[in-house]
């Protein structure tokens, strides 16, 4: 089960916000997130990365991205 | 699918920081006021003199570089396809930081961007301007922990997303059917300052193409001062940080070059010395940008990339202007206005109102 993080629509610094919450919660697995603009997308990534999360990929769909990130 | 975008990269932001330093440096060489080369408060206050909106005759100039940062943006945002109208997530809050962030930043006397140039140009009551900045961040980090949130927005029309770059393009179309006659206060609907810092410009087509190149890197770069502050304090990092201290760094360089650099604290140009004033200007105003989520440069580039709630408080700015030279709560170069302290206190009690009462409710 991949818990997804709904971000979209949300402004700086939210969607990073909550991905590093749901990452002190769970410390490995995998992670889905949407966001629904470039910015959240680079923030989101970047933060995963600070914190040793892969990001696995990124798609774009009609309402933004799906990031999915990985820790083993 | 694009390119990945170099200018979000660590050293892309670096770059862009040192490429608006120096264009900024140059905008006072060509015309702009002394360490306002480039200044978002300022600018959006001298286009609501210009408006009419305000009739404080030293500050009346329809700054080219404001429409031409939104326009940039909208251009760079088509370009790599990142133009997303969006719009929705609490607009009157928005507008009203919008307005009380002018007010402190008009305490002050400038946005984070001219504190920035004003330290770059030697003028250290600047010091204490990005301290308080760097406090109202702070405060305002406190909230986001907190839950704090405007909630979200929502995918919105091509049409709402293109209204604040038309509203851009008219501006500048004002500018050409009506423009500056020497010596003269007005043109058409337009005001124009003959004296003061209003009366000092670059080239108006200098000005604008340096607004649209900034527009576009910035945009791209996602360069953001308060940005740079909160995501230090928030997370550690230093990302949009290496932007900052390269604006400073680049910017000082180029004074130096040409002439600009003058330390001290007396005698600045458009700056007071009352010290308290100028942090507690800029903290109100940093509060404000936190709250919202962006610098007010930010705020135009989000603008031209369809976001309309960065547009409101954009438009909440410019009022605040108009409110702050009508009410008299700006500062001159003498100090603080008559009602400059009360004003500051007002908003210090609206936006920690707002960060408490917008807390996160199931979204």
């Amino acid at each position: 089960m991949n818990p997804t993080i709904d971000a979209r629509g949300l402004s700086c610094p939210q969607p990073v916000i909550l991905v590093m919450g749901r990452i002190r919660e769970q410390r490995k697995g995998v992670i889905e997130i949407l966001v629904d603009t470039d910015t959240a997308k680079e923030n989101v990534s970047r933060a995963a990365r600070s914190k040793g999360w892969e990001v696995d990929r990124i798609e774009r769909d009609r309402t933004g991205y799906r990031i999915v990130i990985r820790k083993e | 699918m694009r390119m990945n975008n170099v200018l979000a990269t660590r050293w892309g932001v670096i770059g862009a920081g040192a490429v608006i330093g120096v264009l900024a440096a140059l905008l006072q060489k060509l015309g702009n006021p002394g360490n306002m080369g480039i200044c978002v408060a300022c600018f959006e206050r001298d286009i609501a003199g210009a408006l009419g909106l305000h009739r404080a005759d030293v500050v009346q100039y329809l700054r080219p570089e404001i429409p031409g940062f939104v326009l940039g943006a909208f251009l760079a945002a088509l370009l790599f396809r990142e133009f997303r109208p969006r719009a929705g997530s609490a607009p009157i809050v928005r507008f009203i930081l919008g307005a009380f962030a002018m007010i402190g930043a008009l305490v002050f006397l400038g946005c984070p961007w001219r504190a920035m140039l004003r330290l770059a140009g030697g003028d250290l009551n600047a010091v204490l301007g990005i301290a308080g900045l760097v406090f109202g961040v702070w405060v305002g980090t406190l909230f986001l922990k907190n839950g704090y949130t405007l909630g979200r927005a929502q995918a919105a029309s091509k049409t709402a997303g293109v209204i604040m770059p038309l509203m851009a393009l008219g501006s500048l179309l004002l500018m050409f059917i009506y423009p500056q006659i020497q010596e003269e206060g007005i043109s058409g609907v337009l005001f124009y300052s003959t004296k003061g810092p209003g009366s000092m410009h670059a080239p108006l087509l200098v000005s604008l193409a340096t607004g649209l190149v900034v527009g576009g890197i910035a945009q791209q770069s996602r360069f953001c001062t308060m940005g740079a502050l909160r995501d230090l304090i928030l997370f550690g990092q230093t990302h949009l940080l290496g932007g900052v201290i390269a604006l400073v760094l680049s910017a000082s360089l180029a004074n130096l070059v040409f002439g600009q650099f003058s330390p001290g604290f007396i005698g600045q140009p458009v700056a007071h010395s009352m010290h308290f004033w100028n942090f507690a200007g800029m903290a109100l105003a940093g509060l404000a940008f936190s709250l919202a989520g962006g610098c007010p440069g930010r705020q135009l580039f989000l603008s031209g990339e369809g976001d309309g709630d960065a547009a409101v408080f954009v438009i909440g700015m410019v009022s605040g202007a108009a409110f702050a030279h009508n009410f008299g709560l700006a500062s001159s170069p003498s100090g603080i206005g008559p009602l400059g302290a009360t004003a500051v206190g007002i908003g210090l009690v609206v936006c920690l109102l707002i960060g408490w009462g917008m807390r996160a409710r199931g979204i």
